[in-house]
């Protein structure tokens, strides 16, 4: 029987038999004569009753329509994941179907495509100041468990420091790409400490544990609990008097108004770019590696590279893979290509590119300024409540830590609170950073107006001094 | 202006309708298209746009806020603040728009006849962006259980459903990937012998030359020696030969099948029987489960554990590499390890939530917990196809690909590899055009390359290494109507002709597209490679030599 479903052409009787004659079998079964019976399912699928699309729709949207949204909320939670303005245009891009739907291609027929990845490594290039960007990778703790191994194979060393402040998602990410591997290859993460006024690396106790072992110094700016890093350059010096390579996390966003850690020293630039265009979806991963352009480094990307090159016309641009890069990743060399590579979020590059390009040479700083305007606004206003208090101050991009502490409920009650009236707080610390007190991250961007900020304090307030 | 009613129209017309989707005769008469993609010369984003315009403004923070504040430039340290801005272009929105939307029509893509073999191309379903749209991109992922219930019952429906076609006992979605499954997988492994004293003694993994190479490659990122299987004459290596390689240093055997031939081990229940009487674990790619949905489940032939992408095999969209999502499943006793959270579904308060407290969970491979919008179209799929949809797709891939076999039967200088398995093979066949290569010079790259100057998508030749020469392997998949197949045929076919009658016109293709031939060679020379615009420059300033 067939089931005419729309998306299968073939599934007519008039196809199906005039298929199977031409194949000469008398019927479907004979086509998995290579299956023993003994390996063949016999019994029914215990699925549910297919639905035709107006169902499915109805049906979908209502299960959807059950959570609740950071639209219908007043959302402050970022750790990670956070709430950008993403211009339509580049929901429009990314929804056309040359984009949406190809897979690899050839580098002429998806020329167009290809290009759009070149612009996403190019312009995350400029915001970089470096040379050399890779295609993208899952997320921004597989970048630094990348770069970490990167390092690895550089140095011959097996110690990589890591800050304390260090989100432990990410840090749990790397850790399975340093702890899984034996004998030689095992790497070993440590942590330096945090100034717990500043939020800032102790540089004291990064002296201390770099040594000749150590493989690479990895540092965030800004960290996880929002502290932009000031002492970018005297880190990259310690690792490099100690033979280490310097790796760097970043927020693409804030490159506006930061400086990119390439410009202080360091060697690999790693992070997310879902800041940059891509809607959070519950948890939407992006990550990137960038180097200087030199060959020590690009040999070792784990990732497919792309290049401009030359066409059989004269004066005229083409896009392609690297072969070589291609070969020794592990589509050619398997076990011994670099890592492990495969499909990615090639799709939300071309998102990337379209942010970048709309926002251009000015729109980062104005961007940039303004969220930092605002969430010091926030920050300035919770820390005037009684009970509350914004540590790690005063030097922070989009978030920070609130610690309730010393209020009369915990941080807890206040989301609950919070929650209640319509809006998301912070997401809470107290497990993973006992030492912040009974702290929860903020996050505030472009998104949040002076009027939404007002609403959050008034909310905290009341439940604070009530 | 008036329609004609059904009864007014001409027969011929009713005729055609009936049989054909699209199959009027091309121009050259046979079913194949003229095509030429558009050719805008486009430039590059870096070198568009003129100082002073803008893709985007934004608001200056409040009155108040400045009056409370000050300006940015007090909170940004002196030691790191950036003093020049990025030399990203200065381009107003309709351009950046139209830019964009000229590399879409410069991208050929899948708008057309693809068949991608080892990547099962398939139909995504508009609605599902919509969806997508509308409900999933406001979400955080560190929202309250409570607030994400509905997307918490589609995961976890989705959970039964796999179970249901693969006869697993539990799955996660963390993984972003295929190849990250996989690595799940390893990792999973590691934790398992460690538990059980066992990590020093079993440092091999077994696998098939014809696996996909993520397999040996995350089984080596994970700390375990590689052992590959090389084919035997089936194309799948003998059982002697696993025998040999199994030993109790053996972790695990990590295999697909069918393998990338389209040939199915037909000895794949005695393999897991080797193993496991050493006491390995096996893992099961099922990146070509369009083969055999509904058809043979993995837990039954014996797997512990095996992998789904819903990227490829449930109806997401592919984005050109991804977004992409693995579903990893396994069997009981393997469950304490998977990723961290998993979705737990308590009855009595009809209440969904995220188990974060897993003490021998692997961890992470990825933050958050999946990538959702995979997730929520899988379960479309799932829900649009029912068993029944579910068992004909996989019959209609292999009657596809075998009804494509028979096309190419005489096609001059193509031959069906490994032909002494001479059952019907699975949802992709692998050839080689060796002796076409021999006869005329023309290479499979070259072949691939004119097809998308008749509008259809280049084709998946062969994983390294290559076994066989000039290979190629397609995979009609589900969505390729009857003519399609046809027409796909007809084109290899004309090529094949071509490359005999007049070499040079392949050698040279493509002729139809955006752009000219593009040398892939001088981009290995680091002089000459440039990810980068910046670099582009560097090198080559303002003219390339």
């Amino acid at each position: 029987m067939a089931t005419h479903h729309p998306h299968m052409p073939n599934a007519t009787e008039e196809a199906t038999s005039a298929m199977l004659s031409a194949v000469g079998a008398s019927d479907v079964e004979e086509l998995y004569e290579q299956i023993p019976e003994r390996l063949r399912f016999r019994g029914e699928l215990g699925l549910p009753e297919p639905m035709t699309e107006i169902e499915l729709q109805q049906h979908v949207g209502g299960l959807l329509e059950r959570n609740e949204t950071c639209e219908s909320n007043l959302n402050f939670k970022g750790a990670g994941c956070w709430q950008h303005y993403v211009p339509p245009v580049c929901d429009e891009i990314i929804e056309r179907r040359e984009f949406l739907t190809s897979e690899w291609g050839s580098p002429e027929s998806d020329k167009g495509r290809n290009q759009a990845w070149f612009e996403f490594c190019s312009q995350l290039g400029e915001l970089l100041e470096l040379d050399a960007v890779g295609l993208p990778v899952y997320s921004w703790g597989n970048a630094a468990g990348f770069a970490m191994r990167m390092a690895h194979r550089l140095t011959g060393r097996t110690e990589v420091l890591v800050p304390e402040s260090i989100s432990p998602e990410r840090q749990s990410v790397m850790e399975n790409y340093s702890r899984l591997s034996s004998g030689e290859r095992r790497l070993t993460i440590e942590t330096v400490a945090f100034d717990p006024e500043t939020g800032e690396l102790d540089l004291d106790d990064l002296r201390e544990r770099c040594s000749s072992s150590t493989a690479a110094v990895y540092y965030e700016s800004p960290s996880y609990l929002g502290t932009i890093e000031s002492g970018a350059e005297t880190i990259a010096d310690v690792a490099h008097e100690a033979g280490a390579e310097c790796i760097a996390g970043v927020d693409p966003i804030t490159l506006g108004v930061l400086d990119s850690p390439a410009t202080h020293g360091a060697d690999i630039v790693v992070g997310t770019t879902q800041p940059l265009g891509i809607h959070m979806n519950g948890g939407a991963c992006s990550g990137f590696i960038a180097s200087r352009d030199e060959e020590e480094y690009v040999v070792e990307y784990p990732t497919l590279l792309l290049s401009v090159t030359n066409t059989a016309t004269e004066g005229e641009l083409g896009y392609a893979f690297m072969p070589e890069q291609l070969h020794r990743s592990s589509y050619g060399l398997r076990e011994d290509g670099n890592d492990y590579t495969g499909t990615s979020v090639y799709l939300w590059t071309i998102a990337n590119a379209v942010y970048m390009s709309l926002l251009g040479k000015h729109g980062f700083r104005e961007l940039g300024e303004l969220v930092v305007e605002r969430s010091h606004y926030a920050a300035q206003r919770l820390s005037a409540i009684d009970g509350v208090e914004v540590r790690l101050s005063p030097s922070f991009f989009k978030e920070f830590v609130v610690d309730f502490e010393d209020a009369p409920v915990s941080a807890s009650e206040v989301n609950d609170h919070l929650k209640a009236e319509g809006i998301f707080g912070g997401v809470l610390l107290g497990e993973e950073f006992p030492t912040l007190g009974d702290a929860a991250l903020y996050c505030v961007t472009e998104v949040h107006t002076q009027a939404d900020v007002d609403r959050l304090v008034d909310a905290v307030t009341e439940v604070v001094e009530a | 202006m008036s329609t004609p009613s059904t009864d007014e129209r001409p027969r011929d017309d009713e005729a055609e309708r009936a049989t054909n989707e699209g199959a009027r005769e091309g121009r050259r008469g046979g079913t194949v298209r003229e095509y030429h993609a558009k050719v805008w010369d486009e430039p590059s984003i870096m070198e568009m746009g003129a100082a002073g315009r803008r893709g985007i403004t934004f608001p200056e923070a409040e009155s108040a806020v400045r009056d409370t504040v000050g300006s940015a430039a007090d909170y940004l340290p002196d030691a790191v603040a950036r003093e020049d801005d990025p030399a990203l272009p200065e381009v107003a929105e309709p351009f950046v728009v139209r830019h964009y939307l000229h590399l879409a029509q410069e991208t050929l893509g899948f708008t057309n006849i693809s068949m991608w073999g080892t990547c099962t191309m398939k139909y995504a379903p508009t609605m599902n962006e919509q969806l997508e749209k509308r409900h999933l991109s406001n979400l955080h992922p560190r929202q309250d259980d409570d607030t994400l219930q509905g997307m918490l019952e589609i995961a976890h429906e989705l959970d039964g459903y796999l179970q249901e076609l693969s006869g697993m006992d539990r799955f996660s979605f963390q993984p972003a990937s295929g190849t990250q499954s996989a690595f799940v997988f390893t990792s999973l492994l590691r934790k398992y012998l460690e538990d059980r004293g066992e990590l020093d003694q079993r440092t091999e993994i077994v696998t098939t030359l014809y696996s996909h190479a993520c397999l040996p490659a995350t089984a080596d990122v994970a700390g375990f020696d590689v052992v590959t299987l090389q084919p035997g004459e089936n194309s799948y290596p003998s059982t002697e030969a696993l025998e040999a390689a199994v030993s109790e240093k053996t972790a695990a055997l990590m295999i697909v099948n069918p393998n990338d031939l389209g040939v199915y081990n037909p000895n794949v229940d005695e393999w897991v029987d080797i193993v496991h009487d050493a006491g390995g674990l096996c893992f099961y790619d099922q990146a070509n489960f369009n083969s055999t949905m509904g058809i043979s489940r993995a837990r039954d032939v014996g797997f512990d554990a095996s992998h789904y992408m819903l990227h490829k095999t449930f109806g997401n969209p592919k984005g050109g590499l991804g977004p992409a999502a693995g579903a990893f499943g396994c069997r009981e006793e393997l469950v304490e390890y998977l990723p961290t959270p998993l979705v737990e579904y308590d009855e009595a308060d009809d209440h969904y939530s995220l188990d974060y407290d897993r003490p021998n969970s692997v961890g992470k491979v990825r933050e958050f917990w999946g990538n959702l919008p995979l997730v929520m179209k899988a379960y479309v799929w799932v829900r649009s196809m029912g068993a029944e949809g579910i068992v004909e797709a996989s019959n209609l891939s292999v009657l596809g690909n075998n009804y494509l076999e028979t096309l190419l039967e005489d096609v001059p200088g193509l031959a069906k590899t490994v032909e002494n398995v001479t059952q019907r093979r699975m949802e992709m066949t692998r050839y080689s055009w060796g002796e076409l290569f021999e006869d005329t010079g023309v290479s499979t790259v070259d072949i691939r390359r004119r097809l998308t100057d008749f509008g259809i998508d280049a084709y998946w030749m062969s994983h390294d290494p290559w076994t066989y020469d000039e290979p190629f392997t397609p995979e009609p998949g589900e969505m390729h109507s009857k003519e399609n197949i046809e027409t796909y045929a007809e084109a290899l076919r004309r090529i094949a002709e071509e490359a005999y009658d007049d070499p040079e016109r392949v050698k040279t293709a493509p002729h139809n597209q955006s752009i000219d031939r593009v040398d892939e060679e001088r981009i290995d020379d680091p002089d000459q490679w440039a990810m980068t615009w910046r670099a582009y420059q560097r090198k080559f300033g303002d003219h390339e030599d």
